[in-house]
């Protein structure tokens, strides 16, 4: 196992937000994080990333995540979340570089002898390669999300989680997204966290899926067990495959 | 290349701060030529004994301790700023922002008006309690937010810090009304002044810009980390509460000691960064030297213009850095808002 949740839980104030969830991510796997508004996606994957306190126990291998330092954890763990605005002006290298804090040695970190290359095979999968000077306060929303998953890239981490990523990208960006991060699942000992609000995209890529009503876990495990009939209408409270189905009749000419 | 390009850089920016250092000795109320200063200047370093005369007196007991005291507060006041203005992710920020500043002026018009002093502290009356004060309040501001929120989220430090520097300034209100014939004193403090530094007081910048100025220059790949946001620092493995505690504490250090020696001067440490930034970029690699360089300079051209403008008559510094920084600021805001960025 990569990474292991045991009975986690976590609340804002008196609210909990996520209660007594638990699942683990093994190699090669792509796990969807599905649900409704407010079901405690978002909530899972700030715990995950060590940003929220949580109850109950987070492993990576065998240690708790809070045992590892914030460099080695940046190593093992790489977050793309959704697209934020930037205050001041750095340029795309500038962003993209930080990916490279974790692995920076030495003195004032000057020693990362993989950055370069690294840093160049991201800028060159994420479709960025001479973009390198542009500043991030003249790109698009679209853009900017590729430059941060080119620094995720760079970050090399072993478990990519990815909050809500397509959300403000047009479906061309979306498609080379998820068909990018289906091929960097492939090289080596790598798995895939997302929240992913699309239930479609979420069929079409994962391997396994949580899926999570008001913070509790209603169904976990393989994909199409997971997403069930029965299971996306007692969630949802709709019939979620006859939507889907209806949906895209239209397309079917 | 690019080492040569930042010895070039550096070279060029020494030259200038000499240049503007023997400017401010040899100008004021009295005129002392440059060939003067530069033997009287050359002789003090030799270790020879002063000379008697007019213009030893003032460049060697007033002027050269005067300037650079305001070389350092200002190279001081501005790193802090830069610092902050990156960890908080906001451009209005600088190292007053948490309350510190307020907090020392109190500890100094408490000591002016009630006479109290803290013995064997370095610095007599005053400038000590301005010090113990400056402490006090970054402890009670991180305590306060601490018991609030457990990750010390920044919003949470802004508007503490906020609502502390006004709990604080209604006090300062209060002890003035009660001052009587030391009102001027008490705003020669507030307003910011650097009339009458000695060599000591130098000193003392000197070693705190050494000490606590390294320890931010050292965080400049972490603050680049923060001001694309907190929660990006935190995903490349920055760890963010520890750095934010050494920012912190570093430039409240920092700015302490400035307002201990030389009352609290505004708008250095806002301006000043922001102006570097516009010309090398967010990059705190190069931005916290830079702007260490020119908040140096700008501050002692200020107190130059303070004590020469008018003179005889002396300006409080703060109150040509006020001048100069709030019609600055309204020009960048003017600029930003035809630009659409605000």
């Amino acid at each position: 196992m990569m990474l292991s949740a045991e009975g986690v839980s976590v609340r804002y104030g008196d609210k909990p937000a996520v209660q007594d969830v638990s699942f683990s991510i093994a190699p090669g796997q792509w796990w969807m994080i599905v649900g409704p508004n407010g079901a405690g996606k978002s909530t899972l994957v700030e715990a995950i990333a060590r940003g929220v306190p949580y109850s109950g126990r987070i492993l990576w291998g065998e240690r708790e995540i809070g045992s590892y330092s914030s460099r080695d954890y940046a190593k093992k763990v790489g977050i793309l979340s959704q697209t934020r605005r930037t205050e001041y002006a750095f340029t795309v290298a500038q962003v993209v570089r930080l990916g490279r804090y974790a692995h920076q040695r030495g003195f004032l970190r000057g020693g990362d002898a993989a950055g370069p290359a690294r840093m160049e095979e991201a800028l060159r999968l994420t479709g960025l390669t001479g973009m390198e000077n542009r500043l991030l306060t003249t790109l698009s929303g679209g853009e900017i999300q590729r430059v941060f998953l080119a620094q995720v890239l760079s970050q090399d981490p072993r478990l990519l989680i990815l909050d809500e990523p397509a959300n403000h990208l047009d479906l061309k960006y979306q498609q080379a997204l998820f068909s990018l991060i289906g091929d960097w699942l492939k090289q080596g000992e790598r798995a895939v966290l997302s929240v992913v609000h699309d239930l479609s995209l979420a069929r079409r890529y994962g391997t396994h899926a949580l899926l999570l009503d008001q913070g509790r876990c209603a169904a976990r495990g393989t994909l199409p067990a997971v997403m069930s009939p029965d299971h996306l209408k007692a969630v949802y409270q709709m019939d979620v495959h006859a939507w889907m189905r209806d949906l895209l009749t239209p397309w079917q000419e | 290349m690019k080492t040569a390009r930042k010895i070039v850089a550096s070279c060029l920016l020494t030259a200038l701060l000499s240049a503007v250092f023997l400017l401010c000795v040899c100008l004021g109320s009295v005129a002392v030529p440059l060939g003067d200063t530069l033997s009287l200047l050359d002789g003090a370093m030799e270790g020879r004994e002063a000379p008697e005369g007019m213009y030893s007196a003032i460049v060697l007991s007033l002027r050269v301790p005067r300037v650079l005291c305001a070389g350092l507060m200002g190279a001081a006041l501005s790193l802090c700023g830069a610092a902050m203005q990156g960890l908080l992710r906001n451009p209005l920020a600088d190292g007053s922002t948490l309350g510190v500043s307020s907090g020392a002026a109190l500890g100094a018009a408490l000591s002016i008006v009630l006479g109290f002093s803290i013995p064997g502290l370095p610095l007599a009356g005053a400038a000590g309690m301005a010090m113990v004060f400056a402490f006090g309040s970054l402890a009670a501001i991180l305590a306060l937010s601490y018991g609030m929120d457990r990750s010390l989220a920044t919003h949470t430090l802004i508007l503490i810090g906020v609502i502390f520097s006004m709990l604080v300034s209604s006090l300062l209100s209060l002890l003035i009304t009660f001052s009587g014939e030391k009102l001027r004193t008490i705003t020669y403090w507030t307003m910011g002044s650097l009339s009458g530094k000695s060599y000591e007081q130098a000193g003392l910048l000197a070693g705190a810009l050494l000490l606590f100025g390294g320890a931010l220059l050292c965080q400049s790949r972490e603050l680049n980390a923060f001001s694309v946001g907190e929660d990006n620092a935190l995903h490349v493995g920055v760890p963010v509460r520890r750095v934010k505690l050494t920012v912190m504490a570093a430039s409240s250090a920092l700015i302490g000691v400035c307002v201990a020696i030389g009352g609290s001067i505004a708008f250095v440490g806002l301006v000043i960064p922001h102006v570097m930034r516009l010309i090398v970029g967010p990059d705190h690699r190069r931005l916290l030297p830079l702007s260490l360089f020119a908040g140096a300079v700008f501050l002692m051209l200020a107190d130059l213009a303070a004590r020469w403008v008018l003179s005889p008559l002396e300006l409080p510094v703060g109150v040509v850095t006020s001048l100069i920084g709030a019609v600055f600021f309204l020009f960048i805001f003017y600029r930003s808002r035809k630009e659409g960025r605000v």
